[in-house]
């Protein structure tokens, strides 16, 4: 059930249609590789198996700290079956996905820095064979004390954990202050504060990471892999492997879901290009489960103290955080995930003086790195949470708080990022409505209730990973006389479905009938560079790419029918597989025939388009541009909750989920976007987290273990499509893959506070911390809705 | 030593040398070419691997290949017949349950295996079948719809009399 609510006044953002209905936008087409998915046909990585493959496979450390005395790798190289072992001293080139912080190698060198540590690689006939030589390499360690907590980090600096770092075990710290903080606070008429703790979490997609590498008798090195970065990746088995970049072609077949999990090299990567350049055949390597939490990325664990000053009006005056980051072993986006640890909080409230303090720190852990919504999910969480406090302490509707401190469209943020579309207010109008929040709130019986909370996302970031003037996204067209359009495009399809975005748009443009849109992605000899699925870029930055592209061929389809019609270009439409001429029905020819018009008088068709952020939408200080993003999507969450004060199990019934995507492109993807981000905040509220034991062994590396949330769990879910219209954006639109998650788990946490009285401020809210929670409550003599 | 196992696959009847250790999972992906059927976890965990032996939801990657001599199977690949994709296929795609993707396979053959017992079920007698098939893209309300949508058309083209209607 599905309620879009356009909110005016509408900018279109760039493509046609303007003013006209659409005939491929905003409807619920299917996906154009659906088919494939639902036969079992898509061609994933572990999918490919070419002709003489062999099967590597890493060998990792049982340590989480230890220095490699001496690797002994001949008795595994003697072993029958065995083509091929390399270990770190094969790659000897440290690399990361921020040029500033490259401090990881492909496989251990000196020291390996967390249980999982790759260090050795074999290629053998079979995965069997593999598994049976890595047992036949020795290694000699000595092992050093393991540093497993921020705490230990800070305090023992002399006990680094990687050694690229410039101070201790600090991996970066970031202080901005915005205003008159100080000042703000001891102005204010209320202040909360408080401390709260996300535990992080990790993406877990079900496709595990895989990669194949095959050296051609051409000298060009192909890689294909689950990747989501394969520009980056491109970049990086260049410099690593030393090979010129132009003899390297990296693929990205189907991907099984990423989430962040995919979005930088992996070792796996760099062993099969390796492995396959020392055999001269293709080498694949597959993660086991147990593998990719090694590998992890995931959400970072924070601690994080708020102080949140504000009228008795409950207009904010000054917003204060302090935040602790363990960041595992590498860097990964640390740098990043820092920044936007604080630059993430500037809207959809409109702050008057804001501070934040974070400090990011290495340990002896899988390295964290981007999980969806990065580096905002957990301070969105402490932040909204001491929202609901303040509306609690100055007796507001916490719905009606956030209301009276909205920030607005067409403004700048505290940290001065540029704020464009704005569809906030109709995402708080659209769930207080929806969920009945008025009759619910502080109105149903012990142990039931309601929660809100809002958020804010980017589309994308301004910034490339790499410093560069070149667009951040491109796309070719291939025009065919058979009235067929080939799409060639950089962008990495992870299950967002943004292959499809860009044949509904090319259709529109085009006016060609989707099954003739052919398209062709992530294939670094074929399409023209994307940077990649991540931080939510890919709609707005190759949407627009997409209509610049078809510009031009518009314009030449139009100027030979317009000729041959006697019309002006302006009269002649291409829509739903016919160009016309409306007013005169003679004038109407299939969308081949027009194409062949134009090919006749222009030669062969084709085009290009490539799509650039804006770069004076932020502010000039040293940071000022990390979380710069050319327009911001708003959500807002009401959950419904009901918690057994006996067990302490918590019940999420229901989670109603407006979100301004700017405009739907398809709401039946947007709607999936939301409810796959609900669904995963939801589990990071009641379920998921990483515990480690004292030596830095990851207690439950499995799915078993990991406890995603399965049919059983998962709430209902409702959707709230609000559509604000961004100029900027593809015929309006902005992200809606990454936002929706935010306001979950605050959303739950508020909601368990209307049910029973307790704030809970660290994740995952397990039976044992809610009935913790409770019999403070009760210790302290204080009731709850008439109940002690 | 490999051992000869023979068996139906989607209609087929195949002769396989397998490895004593080998799972049903690797001989159909790896033997047979027969990649639909996904590995997410190799150990039960996760249902990806999901296909039908002898018309019951059996997780591929737990079954021993020597194991189904003499059995039917029945992958994902075995689902649409003559080209015509099964009412659960399309709904899968109309509705949108399949983002990834990676999960559809096995989420297909658990509904398959639900709507041939029960071409009535209740969203809560779906979760309940799917509840072994993790997905971490979708939230499963799509998946839902989609299974409930199916199994309403199935229902209907079973009810129809002989010859008319369409499913
Ligand atoms: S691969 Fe069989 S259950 Fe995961
Ligand atoms: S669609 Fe991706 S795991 Fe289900």
């Amino acid at each position: 059930m599905t309620g879009r609510r356009p909110v005016g006044p509408a900018g279109p953002g760039p493509g046609s249609g303007e003013g006209a209905a659409f005939s491929v936008i905003g409807k619920r087409n299917r996906k154009v590789d659906g088919r494939r998915k639902v036969t079992g046909q898509s061609i994933f990585t572990d999918d490919l198996q070419p002709a003489r493959l062999l099967h590597g496979k890493i060998l990792r450390s049982p340590h989480a700290h230890a220095r490699i005395r001496s690797i002994d790798t001949r008795r595994a190289a003697a072993h029958p079956g065995v083509h091929a072992v390399i270990t770190g001293r094969d790659l000897p080139v440290a690399y990361g996905i921020i040029p500033w912080t490259r401090d990881e190698y492909p496989l251990a060198i000196d020291k390996v820095l967390y249980v999982g540590d790759g260090v050795a690689a074999v290629a053998a006939d079979d995965e069997r064979t593999a598994e049976a030589a890595l047992a036949l390499i020795e290694i000699d360690y000595q092992v050093l004390p393991a540093v497993l907590t921020v705490e230990d980090a800070l305090a023992h600096p002399e006990n680094q954990v990687n050694t690229f770092s410039a101070k201790g075990n600090v991996s970066k710290q970031v202080r901005l202050t915005f205003g008159d903080v100080e000042g703000g606070l001891a102005g204010a008429e209320v202040v909360v504060e408080d401390t709260w703790f996300h535990a992080g979490s990790t993406h877990a997609a079900i496709e595990p990471h895989c990669a194949v590498g095959d050296l051609g008798a051409d000298g060009i090195l192909t890689v294909h892999s689950s990747t989501q970065v394969p520009h980056y990746l491109h970049r990086e088995l260049s410099r690593v492997l030393e090979l010129p970049i132009d003899r390297i072609r990296v693929i990205q077949p189907a991907v099984g879901g990423g989430f962040g999990g995919k979005s930088e090299p992996f070792d796996l990567e760099f062993a099969v290009a390796k492995l396959s350049c020392l055999t001269g055949r293709p080498v694949k390597i597959l993660y086991t489960r147990e593998e990719v939490f090694a590998a992890h990325r995931g959400r970072h664990p924070m601690l994080m103290t708020y102080q949140v000053g504000a009228r008795r009006d409950g207009m904010l005056t000054a917003v204060k955080a302090r935040i602790l980051i363990d960041g595992g072993a590498h860097s990964s986006f640390g740098l990043v995930t820092t920044y936007y640890s604080g630059q993430l909080l500037g809207a959809p409230y409109r702050l008057p003086a804001y501070e934040f303090d974070s400090t990011r720190v290495f340990t002896n852990k899988p390295s964290c790195g981007p999980k969806r919504g990065h580096g905002s999910v957990q301070p969105r969480f402490a932040f909204e949470c001491a929202l609901d406090m303040l509306a609690e302490r100055v007796a507001l509707d916490p719905i009606e708080l956030r209301r009276r401190n909205v920030l607005g469209a067409d403004t700048r943020t505290v940290n001065e990022f540029r704020v464009t579309s704005n569809g906030f207010l109709e995402c708080l109008a659209g769930v207080e409505r929806a969920s009945g929040w008025k009759e619910k709130f502080r109105q149903l019986p012990f142990g039931r209730g309601v929660g809100v909370a809002g958020s804010t996302y980017i589309s994308g970031t301004n910034y490339p990973i790499y410093p560069n003037e070149m667009p951040q996204s491109a796309v070719q067209l291939k025009v065919d006389r058979s009235g067929r359009v080939t799409v060639f495009a950089g962008v990495s399809d992870i299950g967002q479905g943004c292959d499809s975005v860009l044949a509904y748009i090319v259709a529109e443009e085009l006016g060609v009938a989707l099954d003739s849109i052919r398209v062709v992605t992530a294939d670094t000899d074929l399409t023209p560079v994307d940077l990649g699925a991540y931080s939510s870029r890919i709609t707005f930055m190759a949407g627009n790419a997409a209509i610049a592209a078809c510009a031009g061929v518009k314009r030449r389809i139009q100027d030979a029918m317009a000729q041959a019609w006697s019309v002006p270009p302006g009269q002649v439409r291409l829509a739903d597989g016919f160009a016309t001429a409306p007013g005169t029905p003679s004038h109407a020819v299939p969308i081949a025939e027009a194409f062949q018009a134009a090919e006749a008088r222009f030669g062969t068709l084709g085009g290009v388009g490539s799509y650039n952020t804006p770069k004076d939408v932020h502010g000039s200080y040293r940071g000022a541009t990390i979380g710069a993003s050319p327009a911001y999507s708003f959500s807002a969450h009401v959950a419904e909750v009901e918690v057994d004060d006996q067990t302490g199990q918590v019940r999420v019934k229901k989670i109603w989920v407006a979100h301004d995507c700017g405009r739907a492109l398809n709401p039946m993807l947007v709607e999936g976007q939301m409810e796959g981000s609900a669904a995963m905040g939801f589990g990071e509220a009641l379920f998921e987290e990483q515990p480690y034991d004292e030596r830095g062994l990851h207690r439950g590396p499995s799915l078993l273990d990991y406890p995603l949330a399965t049919t059983l769990d998962t709430p209902e879910l409702e959707s709230i499509i609000v559509e604000s219209g961004d100029r900027e954006g593809p015929y309006g639109a902005k992200e809606a893959g990454e936002g929706p998650l935010h306001p979950s788990i605050p959303a739950i946490a508020n909601a368990i506070h209307d049910a029973v009285g307790v704030r809970l401020t660290r994740l995952p809210f397990l039976p044992p911390r809610v009935l913790a929670a409770l019999e403070t409550r009760r210790q302290a003599g204080l009731s709850w809705k008439g109940r002690r | 030593m490999k051992e000869s196992v023979r068996f139906v696959v989607n209609g087929d009847p195949v002769e396989v040398l397998v490895e004593p250790g080998a799972t049903l999972l690797e001989c159909l992906r790896q033997d047979l070419g027969l990649t639909g059927s996904k590995q997410g976890c190799d150990k039960g965990d996760c249902g990806a691997c999901t296909v039908l032996l002898d018309g019951r939801a059996v997780l591929a990657c737990l079954v021993l290949a020597r194991s189904v001599e003499g059995r039917r199977v029945t992958t994902v690949e075995g689902l649409a017949e003559a080209g015509r994709l099964h009412p659960l296929q399309e709904a899968f795609d109309t509705q949108g349950a399949a983002q990834c993707g990676f999960c559809t396979p096995g989420m297909l053959m658990s509904a398959c295996a639900l709507i041939e017992e029960n071409d009535q079920p209740s969203r809560q007698d779906v979760r309940e079948a799917l509840s072994g098939n993790l997905c971490r893209c979708t939230g499963y309300t799509k998946i839902l719809d989609a299974v409930v949508k199916a199994a309403g058309e199935v229902h209907q083209a079973r009810a129809a009399p002989k010859g008319g209607g369409k499913p």
